[in-house]
């Protein structure tokens, strides 16, 4: 794997935009308005992206949650201006969430850098994102004029398991007809995917481009998350006993184990092979995106913290003793995510119970938009679109 | 039977065949390829210069879906069947290719290697028609058991259909969905009434023939395995229609396009591009001048004998 490095660390054989302005004499405020003003920040060259902040500070530094690069990254002011820079070496196609930290008069601050305009969002709030060379968001992820919209309605299901009312939004896909059966997919922080994944416009386009089955998929919410996702035998009672029988009864879903599919991210990915593990005979697909599998082989400084002790010992016990409890897994990890390497790990763990895995690795971390990135692939895999049968 | 199988009509030649064909009178079409857009049929109607008579098989298979809910039913059941039926075979056929592809590029050419490669075909080939026998059987136990004449919105519409085919001076068969073409053809029995010459492109020229595959090497997954889905109407035989080959299948991959062709021979693998033209009669004969692939996994023209 290539390495992010920073600047002096790695070969440099471009002069950058930076070090050409640096080399200016007479920089004054107006020669550095007009460099920001001609450049996109941060500034991509190759392989090389240069982070700006313009204000005055004692230390600023970029706060990033980025695995391989070090810690937060300080950058350096230019002599005579109150620019600041600083130059990080990203692989081509990488994304790069990050935020500013600027320190003045012994207070810090932390936000979003102004000067770039491309934030991510998730339920923790927004970051600001540097698209390295070679990524471009997929076309697939933004609205398509000719995309037949589908239907989201809100359902309301009563739950003993969980002890409460589940809300659920259902998606039903455009043309969706009484007569059709369709496959379905559960899928875990189902709001956060519809919100941060732009999921009902990549399923609306998907189905469109033929790239997937018509598909009916329930977006499910938990109540206290790191208790329902984690390895919770309610939440397994919930979605087989009760949420997908009701959901049978109601729409006209395939109903066997082929046509059913979990999908879930980090915890929401504990809880689809969890629940595929409590039940094998329930669903014959998972799809989980940057699990959240943390694991120990020996003691257990597994570094996750009170939250991740009934997973540590549920993945632990797993490992122990891998079994087939589906067909198939689309399986997927950002490189610069700590769980990279228990993802990893767990591949050959599924191969070897005999599932049959599709692995894909992201130059991205543990962010929503990577695993809206990640869907066409996944998605499609899962359930195939009708694209071998059309011939216009 | 007088064939004509053309290539995608995105820029339409419609109208320049006809003509040439000296046909006179109307012509019955089927666009139940385009499923909900069955209807938007005016270009094509322009094409046959007004004289258009859409048998609507789509819109009486809905109908029969929803006014003959017993039978629709079944009909699901055996989509379920046939849908676990291609499952499995799908499975062995990924097992059998790529047991032809690692032969292929294992070391020296050499007899030993080529009779490796024959073998490893042959049993690819021998999946395939197992996989055809079983189809059948599915679909003859099926009809066995609901047969679509006894089912009375059925045979409406079948009289209906075959009502319209007697007066066509010939049948016109657009693309789209290959897959609901052959059930709707099927089910209305459009073979049996059919006594005219067809004119068809993509979808509709696959939807003829004996043994329809399915092909898709530029798929977001990458290159699929090339399909046996299952019997079309077998007016056209010894044919495996190619629509959009270039656009499709990996040509430039002789390896590849070999095996394609040496899987499905002696039947003719016939690239249908945009501008193609290919008379038949029925028996797999083409013209001098048509595209093909050959054993070799290249791209040949039919020359005369």
């Amino acid at each position: 794997m290539t390495s992010l490095t920073m600047r002096g660390q790695a070969a440099v054989s471009h002069k950058l935009a930076i070090d050409r302005l640096r080399e200016r004499r007479n920089l004054d405020r107006a020669a550095v308005d007009r460099f920001l003003g001609r450049h996109e920040i941060p500034i991509v060259e190759g392989s090389r992206c240069t982070f700006l902040h313009r204000g005055e500070a004692d230390e600023v530094r970029l706060l990033h949650r980025t695995v391989g690069l070090p810690g937060d990254l300080p950058f350096a002011r230019i002599d005579g201006t109150d620019l600041w820079f600083v130059v990080v070496e990203l692989p081509e196609g990488s994304r790069f969430e990050y935020q500013l930290e600027v320190a003045i008069d012994g207070r810090r601050d932390r936000f979003n850098d102004p000067l770039n305009s491309r934030l991510a969002h998730s339920p923790m709030g927004s970051t600001s994102v540097c698209y390295a060379r070679g990524y471009q968001t997929p076309e697939w992820t933004q609205p398509h004029p000719e995309s037949r919209p589908g239907e989201l309605i809100d359902l309301v299901v009563p739950s003993r398991a969980l002890r409460r009312d589940t809300n659920v939004s259902l998606y039903l896909p455009a043309r969706f007809r009484r007569s059709a059966r369709y496959p379905l997919l559960v899928v875990h922080d189902g709001d956060d995917f519809l919100h941060y994944a732009s999921m009902r416009t990549v399923l609306d386009n998907l189905i469109h481009r033929l790239d997937l089955a018509e598909t009916i998929v329930a977006f499910v919410n938990p109540g206290d998350r790191l208790v329902e996702y984690a390895n919770s035998a309610a939440h397994g009672r919930y979605l087989t006993t009760e949420l997908v029988p009701s959901l049978e009864e109601g729409f006209p879903l395939v109903g066997s184990r082929a046509a059913r599919c979990l999908m879930g991210s980090s915890f929401g990915a504990v809880a689809a092979l969890s629940t595929a593990n409590r039940y094998p005979d329930f669903c014959a697909s998972l799809i989980l995106l940057s699990g959240s599998f943390v694991f120990t082989d020996i003691g257990n400084d597994h570094g996750g913290g009170p939250a991740f002790e009934p997973v540590v010992r549920f993945v632990n016990r797993y490992r122990a003793a891998p079994r087939r409890v589906v067909d198939r897994i689309f399986s997927s990890c950002g490189i610069y995510e700590p769980l990279i390497i228990p993802n990893r790990s767990m591949l050959h763990t599924f191969e070897g119970a005999g599932m049959l895995v599709r692995y894909v690795e992201a130059r991205d971390g543990h962010s929503w938009e990577n695993w809206r990135d990640r869907l066409q692939e996944g998605l499609s895999w899962i359930y195939p679109g009708p694209q071998k049968y059309y011939y216009e | 039977m007088r064939i004509v199988l053309l290539g995608p009509q995105r820029t339409p030649a419609l109208n320049a065949v006809v003509r040439s064909m000296d046909l006179d009178g109307r012509f019955a079409t089927i666009t139940a390829g385009w499923q909900e857009r069955e209807p938007d049929d005016g270009e094509l109607d322009d094409q046959l210069d007004g004289n258009a008579v859409n048998l609507s098989l789509y819109t009486r298979w809905l109908d029969v879906l929803e006014r003959d809910p017993e039978f629709a039913a079944a009909e699901r059941r055996l989509r379920t069947v046939l849908d676990d039926v291609q499952e499995v075979y799908l499975l062995r056929l990924d097992h059998g290719l790529r047991a032809v592809c690692d032969v292929q590029l294992r070391g020296d050419a050499g007899p030993l290697k080529e009779e490796a490669l024959t073998e490893a075909v042959e049993a690819v080939r021998t999946l395939d028609e197992q996989h055809l026998q079983r189809i059948s059987a599915v679909h003859a136990e099926f009809y066995d058991r609901w047969p679509p004449h006894d089912r009375t919105v059925i045979a409406q519409h079948r009289e209906a259909v075959a009502r319209l085919l007697r007066d066509a001076a010939a049948l016109v068969v657009t693309g789209g969905h290959v897959g609901v073409l052959v059930t709707a053809m099927h089910l209305f029995n459009v073979a049996a009434a059919l006594d005219a010459p067809v004119i068809a492109w993509s979808a509709g020229a696959m939807a003829l023939t004996d043994r329809v595959v399915l092909f898709h090497d530029r798929s977001v997954q990458g290159a699929g395995n090339p399909e046996l889905y299952g019997r079309g109407l077998s007016l056209l035989r010894g044919v495996v229609p190619l629509p959009h080959a270039s656009g499709r299948l990996l040509l430039d991959d002789a390896q590849r396009m070999s095996v394609f062709a040496r899987r499905f021979a002696p039947a003719r693998c016939v690239l249908l591009e945009a501008g193609t033209r290919v008379d038949t009669d029925g028996d797999g004969s083409c013209p001098v001048g048509t595209r093909v692939l050959d054993v070799d996994g290249r791209v040949a023209v039919l020359e005369a004998a």
